[in-house]
C-alpha cells in the first residue's frame, strides 16, 4: 500500500473540505482497504468520516427511517423496525460478509463501494474504469459479470447487496457538497458505465453521503439471494421484491435485481406482469420469466439468467406468504 | 509521517508509533510483539487476524492501526483470565478442534464474541457465526463442538 496523510474529520464541512479525486472517504475501510493493497487506489490522503457526529444514528422520519451513513450493517440487522418493516432490506444486510464485516461496513460504504470486478481490482489487466483502453472482462473470464447492459464499455456488477432493496422501497440518498445538501432518488443515485466509466454513482469527489431516507414500507417484502457457498459468499443473482397486496392480489409489485447489471436493475416487464394478479406459483413464475427479458449474456455467464428467474420467483413468493422460501 | 497512538489492548494500555498505511494487524504483530492474531488471506476472508474492537468482531487486516486510538481492543493474548485458560480454549483442547492451528486465534476469538452476546447458541447459530473464520484442516465438526461444549460450562461457571 502506498501511504497517505490521515485525516480525522469532526464534520460534515471538514470532510468535504478535505476530500478530492485524491483523498478518498474512509468508512468502515473493508472496500477500500483491499483497493489500496492491490494498489488498485492510490490516494493521497484518506479521510476518516466515522467520527462526523449525526451520522451514526438511525432516527424515525416522516413515517419512515432516516439512516446515517456510518451505521453499520451489524447495527441495522439488530435495529426492531429494520427487521419489522423492511425485511427486503434486513434479508439483503444478512447475506452480506461475515459477522466480522458486518460489524465494520457502512451502509454509506456499501452504496459507494468500488466492484468487485477480478480486471478492476488486478493492475496487469485493462480497465477503462481505471483509464486503460478496454474492458478486460468482455471478453475474458466474465462468468460473475453482468447480463444487463452489456453493450457498455464496462460490464461490472454493481457490488452493493443492500441496493436492490432500497430501490423497492424507493428510498433516497442524502449528500451533502460543498454547496449544501440534496436528496437524490436511490435511482437516479446509481448511474451505468456509460454515462461515466469511472464511476458508479452520481457523487462528485467532494461529495459525501450522508443519510439514506427509507419512505414507510406500502406492504410486503423480500429478498431472495442466489450463491454458491453457504457459509459466506458474494450473490451471483439476488432479487428484492416489493408488493403492495389487496388480499392475495399484487396492485403493485415494485422488482429490482442486484449482482446481474451495473447497478441495481429494476425489472419493469416483471412488475407489470404481477400487478394486477392473485399471487401464486404461477403468477410468479410469469413474472420471473418476463424479469430476465432483455438480458445479453456475455460468453461465459448465460447461467445467470436462469438464476434471476429463480431468484425472483422466490422472492415474489416469499414476499406474499412472509416465509424464506 | 508517523502517527502516536493511545489505546488499550487486553486492558493495558499501549501507545505506539505508525505509518498511516500500517494495519491493525501488523502494529500488534510487527510493533507490539502479539503475534498471536494471525495474517491468513489479508482481505477479510478468512478471520485469523480476528480482534474484538470496543465490543465488535472484526478483521484486524481491514482497521487501520490509527483507529485504534482511544479505544478497547481484545485480542487471542487476552482470552485467558487470571485462573488460566479460558472454557473455550480448554475446550478446543479436549474436543482436538485444531490441527497445525493458524486458524484457531481466530476461531477462539470469535466464539468468545459470540458468547459474549449469546451465552447459549444453537449449533446453527455457531455455525453462522463462525462463516467468517476459514480452517483448511479440522471440518469445522470439532471447532463447533468446542464452541457448544464451552459454552455450556461458562453457563455452568456463571450459574455458579
Ligand atoms: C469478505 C468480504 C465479503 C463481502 N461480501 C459482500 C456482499 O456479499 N455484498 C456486498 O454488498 N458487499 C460485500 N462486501 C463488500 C463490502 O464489505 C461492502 O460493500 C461494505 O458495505 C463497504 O462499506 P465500508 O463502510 O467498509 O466502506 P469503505 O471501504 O470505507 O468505503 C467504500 C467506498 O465508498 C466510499 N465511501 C464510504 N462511505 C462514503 C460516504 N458516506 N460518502 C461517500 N463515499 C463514501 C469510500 O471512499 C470507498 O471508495 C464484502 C467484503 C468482504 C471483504
Ligand atoms: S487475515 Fe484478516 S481476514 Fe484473513
Ligand atoms: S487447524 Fe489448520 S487451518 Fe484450522
Amino acid at each position: 500500500m502506498k501511504n497517505f496523510a490521515y485525516i480525522n474529520a469532526a464534520s460534515e464541512k471538514a470532510a468535504i473540505e478535505s476530500m478530492s479525486d485524491k483523498a478518498l472517504a474512509l468508512a468502515g475501510g473493508t472496500n477500500l482497504l483491499n483497493l489500496l493493497k492491490e494498489y488498485v487506489l492510490a490516494p493521497e490522503a484518506l479521510v476518516n468520516i466515522k467520527g462526523i457526529a449525526g451520522l451514526n444514528a438511525i432516527e424515525s422520519f416522516e413515517g419512515g427511517l432516516k439512516i446515517g451513513a456510518n451505521v453499520t450493517l451489524s447495527e441495522l440487522l439488530d435495529h426492531a423496525e429494520v427487521r419489522g418493516r423492511y425485511p427486503a432490506l434486513h434479508q439483503a444486510l444478512y447475506d452480506i460478509g461475515t459477522p466480522q464485516i458486518r460489524n465494520m461496513s457502512t451502509l454509506g460504504g456499501n452504496l459507494c463501494a468500488r466492484p468487485h470486478c477480478w480486471y478492476y481490482r488486478y493492475e496487469y489487466f485493462d480497465c477503462k474504469k481505471r483509464g486503460g483502453q478496454g474492458c478486460a472482462a468482455i471478453a475474458g473470464d466474465n462468468e460473475f459479470h453482468a447480463i444487463f447492459a452489456t453493450d457498455g464499455p464496462c460490464v461490472m456488477i454493481h457490488p452493493s447487496s443492500a441496493g436492490p432493496a432500497l430501490v423497492v422501497y424507493g428510498a433516497k440518498v442524502k449528500i451533502a457538497g460543498p454547496g449544501g445538501s440534496r436528496d437524490a432518488g436511490i435511482e437516479e443515485f446509481f448511474t451505468l458505465p456509460a454515462a461515466a466509466v469511472a464511476r458508479e454513482n452520481v457523487l462528485k469527489p467532494n461529495e459525501l453521503v450522508t443519510h439514506v431516507l427509507l419512505p414507510p414500507p406500502n406492504g410486503k417484502s423480500a429478498t431472495y439471494e442466489v450463491r454458491h457457498k453457504e457459509s459466506h459468499d458474494w450473490p451471483l443473482a439476488m432479487a428484492s421484491v416489493a408488493l403492495t397486496m389487496a388480499g392475495e392480489t399484487a396492485q403493485e409489485a415494485r422488482i429490482c435485481l442486484g449482482a446481474v447489471a451495473p447497478v441495481p436493475w429494476r425489472a419493469a416487464a416483471a412488475e407489470a406482469a404481477l400487478k394486477g394478479k392473485v399471487v401464486n406459483e404461477t403468477t410468479a413464475g410469469e413474472a420471473a420469466q418476463k424479469a430476465a427479458e432483455g438480458a445479453k449474456p456475455l460468453s461465459g455467464n448465460k447461467y445467470k439468467v436462469q438464476l434471476v428467474r429463480t431468484a425472483v420467483k422466490r422472492a415474489i413468493l416469499a414476499a406474499a406468504t412472509g416465509r424464506r422460501v | 509521517m508517523k502517527l502516536h497512538v493511545k489505546t488499550t489492548i487486553n486492558g493495558e494500555e499501549f501507545e505506539f508509533l505508525c505509518e498511516p498505511r500500517e494495519s491493525l494487524l501488523e502494529v500488534l504483530r510487527d510493533r507490539l510483539g502479539l503475534t498471536g492474531s494471525k495474517e491468513g488471506c489479508n482481505n477479510g476472508n478468512c478471520g485469523a487476524c480476528n480482534v474484538i474492537l470496543d465490543g465488535r468482531l472484526v478483521n484486524s487486516c481491514l482497521v487501520f492501526a490509527a483507529e485504534a486510538a482511544g479505544r478497547a481492543i481484545t485480542t487471542i493474548e487476552g482470552i485467558q483470565g487470571p485462573e488460566g485458560l479460558h472454557p473455550l480454549q480448554e475446550k478446543f483442547l479436549e474436543h482436538a478442534a485444531l490441527q497445525c492451528g493458524i486458524c484457531t486465534p481466530g476461531f477462539i476469538v470469535a466464539a468468545k464474541a459470540l458468547l459474549d452476546r449469546n451465552p447459549d447458541p444453537s449449533e446453527a447459530e455457531v455455525r453462522l457465526w463462525l462463516a467468517g473464520n476459514l480452517c483448511r484442516c479440522t471440518g469445522y465438526d470439532k471447532i463447533v463442538r468446542a464452541v457448544l461444549e464451552a459454552a455450556k460450562s461458562t453457563a455452568v461457571v456463571m450459574e455458579k
